[in-house]
């Protein structure tokens, strides 16, 4: 193995790691506001991408204006299906609300293959098609996008935390939604802006893909899996540690590929969920307690 | 009761979105309104005697990741059999066509051939799409002896021969066949492999290197990738460490696009080729640029405006191509063709008075100089593929179209 092979499977961990870091965000954006695993993130991500198809490559507006209206479509499409399903179970047990959260997957997958049908979208890449080289190993320029992105999302999700009333309000709900409740704090309007943000980073980070993953009705599976496995190796809840532990999905599902024998580089998926398993063994407290950060 | 009140109402959404999710228990079928006529009495897709029309099943992935190939398969079927009907049908009977879709998974596949079989008692069935579901199905199929004309390209699905199962599409074998005429001519002796690690995918890596080493083709790297992989950086690095003078990827849309995208990042310094599983536009509307230069090999639909018109294959695809744009309103692709070729098969078979499903399987096996998208099929009891490797174009990408390999 050259030490060039070594740091192209980091490099492409890191770039597509970065991907799965927004999404795993996403989860715990929610999951902090309100208990609850959203299963349809990665169909968030999807509609994020499909749309911003649409918007860029079908009606050809500026990218930066395709962008930010998916990503706002996306949040008011989180907020209108927290309203009509999840506000209405708000005294049932957490888990009815996350089933809830699948059929919501299904229906919104469902509803992407009626409208962009079943194939797979492209988008031009931002700033050109180029890559660059680094110490031997290659990097298309579209991921420095991705990832200049997820930094700047993840700096402000923390102001927001840090700095505004609303975020402060929100994580007062995290904390304890009695005691916010007590002190004046509208809990249900915090959840429908948890769903909102959440979504809209989820939507981001499909837009910012898919210039090189493509957009397609059924990859919220795959993205959503991802995820998710971030947020839970960074400990649910955990904002920072979602971020940091999708990054490391992706740098060990390549590690994973790049160092595992012919013949079983196939099981990239695979990788994922190992990691995760390894997690839950040996660190489980991501999964069980709900462990609480101060901001994001 | 309080408690139980409580309960019923995630019990009931769980049984909601159980059945969402798992589909119901038997596969929705939908019966195509092509005959407008009421449904077959059980029974009499077995003898045809006494019904006014002769009930056809067909197994297409509309859903999963096979769609982008099930979907103009089952808009082709589609269209033939109201060809069919509009004609006056066959032999005064109205054709039934019932197609169900798989979702590209092999269970729901082997749920919708026992459904055709059992409850809508069909003559036979034209598909499925994928060789996963194609290979699932099978056992069903021979045991209910149901003739099973498949339109994936699977070797290993008419290889051994088995009694009731037919392909139309150009196998791997075939495409293989006539990728080693090019790497002979390119004289490229050293390869990597890429390949899917689904049927398809890896059918074609056991052609590959069944067929290339013994013709003095090396193979320097093999790798695999998950059909729904977002990335394969990974894999051609280990490729380009292995300095290949071509890369042959096989696998089905999306993943090859990325292939060739993620090749091209990486500045791999070597010829691409590809399988007969990218052969439709989306592919060179995914990978764009990286897609220029790629070359692979697939039925002669993609360059029959190249054709001389000598060729017998020309007119047939030339008339496809029409019909299937005026009926589905874009352009037709090969894998339509071969829901096109299996129907005709069957439509063929039941025109020379085939009226049970043994005749049916019988006449179809002795199908002779039939001219079909997918090339010129003569069928015997040692070959229910019926194809050769002429039935392939060698095609590359230039400035964004299709063109043939001189």
């Amino acid at each position: 193995m050259t030490a060039s092979a070594l740091l192209q499977f980091l490099l492409t961990g890191i770039t597509v790691g970065s991907a799965y870091a927004l999404v795993a965000l996403g989860f715990t954006l929610i999951y902090n506001a309100t208990g609850i695993i959203n299963f349809a993130q990665g169909e968030f991500v999807v509609l994020g991408g499909l749309l911003f198809f649409t918007f860029a490559e079908v009606l050809h507006w500026p990218l930066a204006v395709a962008l930010a209206a998916a990503v706002i479509i996306v949040a008011l499409i989180a907020v209108i299906v927290e309203r009509l399903a999840i506000r209405p179970l708000m005294d049932h047990p957490v888990l009815s609300r996350i089933i809830i959260t699948i059929g919501l997957s299904v229906i919104l997958r469902g509803s992407a293959k009626l409208i962009w049908g079943v194939d797979a979208h492209s988008v031009r890449p931002f700033s050109g098609d180029a890559s660059l080289m680094i110490g031997g190993a290659a990097l298309q320029v579209q991921y420095l996008w991705v990832m200049g992105l997820t930094a700047l999302a993840v700096i402000a999700v923390r102001l927001f935390f840090d700095k505004t009333i609303t975020g402060k309000a929100m994580q007062a709900c995290a904390i304890n939604a009695e005691a916010a409740r007590l002190v004046g704090i509208s809990v249900p309007r915090m959840v429908q802006a948890s769903f909102a943000l959440s979504a809209g980073i989820s939507a981001l980070a499909g837009a910012v893909i898919a210039p090189v993953t493509f957009a397609s009705y059924d990859a919220g599976i795959v993205l959503g899996v991802k995820g998710f496995c971030g947020a839970i190796i960074g400990g649910l809840g955990n904002g920072l540690g979602a971020v940091l532990g999708g990054v490391l999905v992706g740098v060990l599902e390549n590690l994973g590929v790049g160092l595992a024998p012919t013949g079983f580089a196939g099981l990239q998926d695979a990788f994922a969920f190992l990691i995760l398993l390894l997690v839950l063994f040996l660190r489980p407290q991501g999964l069980l307690s709900r462990q609480r950060t101060e901001g994001v | 009761m309080h408690l139980s009140a409580r309960l019923a109402l995630p019990l009931l959404l769980f049984a909601a979105v159980a059945l969402v999710l798992g589909g119901c228990p038997k596969p929705a079928t939908t019966p195509t309104d092509v005959s407008g006529e009421t449904k077959v009495p059980k029974g009499s897709g077995l003898k045809m005697a006494g019904g006014e029309e002769i009930a056809i099943g067909a197994i297409f992935s509309v859903t999963g990741t096979g769609a982008p190939l099930g979907e103009p398969e089952k808009a082709t079927a589609e269209m033939l059999a109201k060809q069919v009907n509009d004609a006056g049908g066959i032999n005064g009977k109205q054709i039934k066509l019932i197609i169900a879709d798989d979702a590209t998974a092999d269970d729901k596949a082997v749920m919708a051939a026992k459904k055709l079989i059992e409850q809508d008692n069909v003559m036979a069935i034209v598909g499925p799409t994928m060789s996963g579901t194609t290979l699932a199905i099978v056992d069903t199929c021979e045991q209910a002896q149901v003739p099973l004309i498949s339109c994936a390209a699977s070797v290993k699905i008419t290889s051994p021969v088995k009694k009731w199962v037919f392909s139309t599409a150009q196998t791997d074998v075939l495409a293989v066949e006539r990728l080693l005429d090019h790497l002979k001519a390119q004289k490229i002796t050293k390869v990597a492999l890429i390949c899917d690690s689904n049927a398809f995918g890896q059918s074609g890596a056991e052609q590959l290197k069944k067929q290339l080493p013994p013709a003095g083709v090396t193979i320097v790297a093999e790798e695999k990738f998950d059909n729904k992989a977002t990335d394969m950086t990974a894999q051609l690095t280990k490729i380009k460490a292995a300095k290949p003078q071509a890369v042959i990827c096989w696998g089905t849309n999306p993943a090859p696009a990325i292939v060739a995208k993620n090749a091209k990042a990486l500045k791999l310094d070597a010829a691409i080729i590809m399988s007969h599983g990218i052969a439709n536009k989306k592919f060179i509307e995914l990978a764009g640029d990286a897609a220029e230069g790629v070359v692979f090999p697939a039925g002669k639909l993609l360059v029959v405006n190249e054709l001389p018109d000598s060729d017998p294959q020309k007119q047939v695809l030339l008339d496809y191509d029409k019909a299937f744009q005026a009926f589905a309103q874009k352009p037709a692709n090969t894998f339509g063709g071969h829901a096109y070729d299996a129907l005709q098969l069957v439509i063929a078979a039941l025109k020379s008075g085939a009226a049970d499903r043994a005749a049916i399987r019988d006449a179809i096996e002795k199908t002779q100089g039939h001219v079909g998208i997918g090339g010129t099929f003569n069928l015997s009891a040692e070959d229910h593929n019926g194809l050769t490797k002429d039935a392939f174009a060698l095609v590359t990408i230039k400035g964004g179209a299709w063109t043939q390999v001189k």
